[in-house]
């Protein structure tokens, strides 16, 4: 199961170089996204895009907000 | 839909998966920086205050009012040890009783806004409501900072 994550645990996987993406669409990962993240939108997370990543090390994934 | 993306990457045999829960909004209402489009438009929490007086609940008034009166500001802000914003103290409450404890004379749970809020609709609030300042804080109550209506008027 993933592990649900909040600010502050993110920022010290961020600062240990976790990788972080945002799943929302493309326009959305456009107008803001935390530095660094990849943007993989839900829609196109397959065995391709997901390529780029180092399925070792830790991956975070992100949304606009629990809802 | 990010826990639909990380069960997803667990399916792909991704071995350690997080969700951040609270997502991008979560972040930019801590006030933290972002990239992208929205880095050009501005945010309450540009025009922030950094130098109002904080105190901690056990605080007396006195040593309370003798930072704040060396600060620009007529009130002070108490907050936990961990900067988790608790209540106020205002002019009228400095100049009573100087052996209170801050957490005796303190108004609790002052109104807050969220530091991503764009400026001319803070304003807005702030007139609406007659309010000369705006106090932000972080989704966790942090105090970020203070916002003056004057200070967003002339922005």
């Amino acid at each position: 199961m993933p592990t649900p994550i909040g600010l502050a645990h993110l920022q010290r996987m961020r600062a240990a170089g976790a990788q972080v993406v945002e799943v929302l669409p493309a326009a959305e990962y456009r107008w803001a996204h935390i530095p660094g993240a990849l943007n993989i939108p839900l829609k196109q997370l397959d065995g391709a895009s997901t390529a780029q990543l180092d399925r070792t090390r830790d991956v975070v994934v992100y949304c606009h907000d629990a809802l | 839909m990010s826990p639909r993306a990380a069960c997803r990457l667990e399916t792909l045999h991704f071995e350690h998966v997080y969700e951040y829960v609270s997502g991008k909004a979560d972040w930019m209402a801590s006030g933290l920086a972002v990239e992208g489009d929205a880095v050009d438009e501005p945010h309450a929490i540009d025009l922030a205050r950094h130098d109002v007086t904080t105190c901690g609940l056990d605080e007396t008034i006195a040593d309370v009012r003798r930072r704040v009166d060396a600060s620009p500001y007529g009130f002070a802000f108490v907050t936990s040890a961990d900067g988790v914003l608790l209540g106020r103290l205002r002019k009228a409450s400095l100049e009573g009783d100087q052996t209170l404890t801050a957490a005796a004379a303190m108004e609790p749970g002052p109104s807050t806004t969220r530091p991503d809020i764009p400026p001319a609709e803070l304003l807005g609030k702030l007139h609406k409501a007659d309010l000369t300042t705006a106090v932000l804080t972080n989704p966790e109550g942090k105090l970020l900072g203070l916002v003056r209506r004057s200070d967003l008027e002339d922005s």
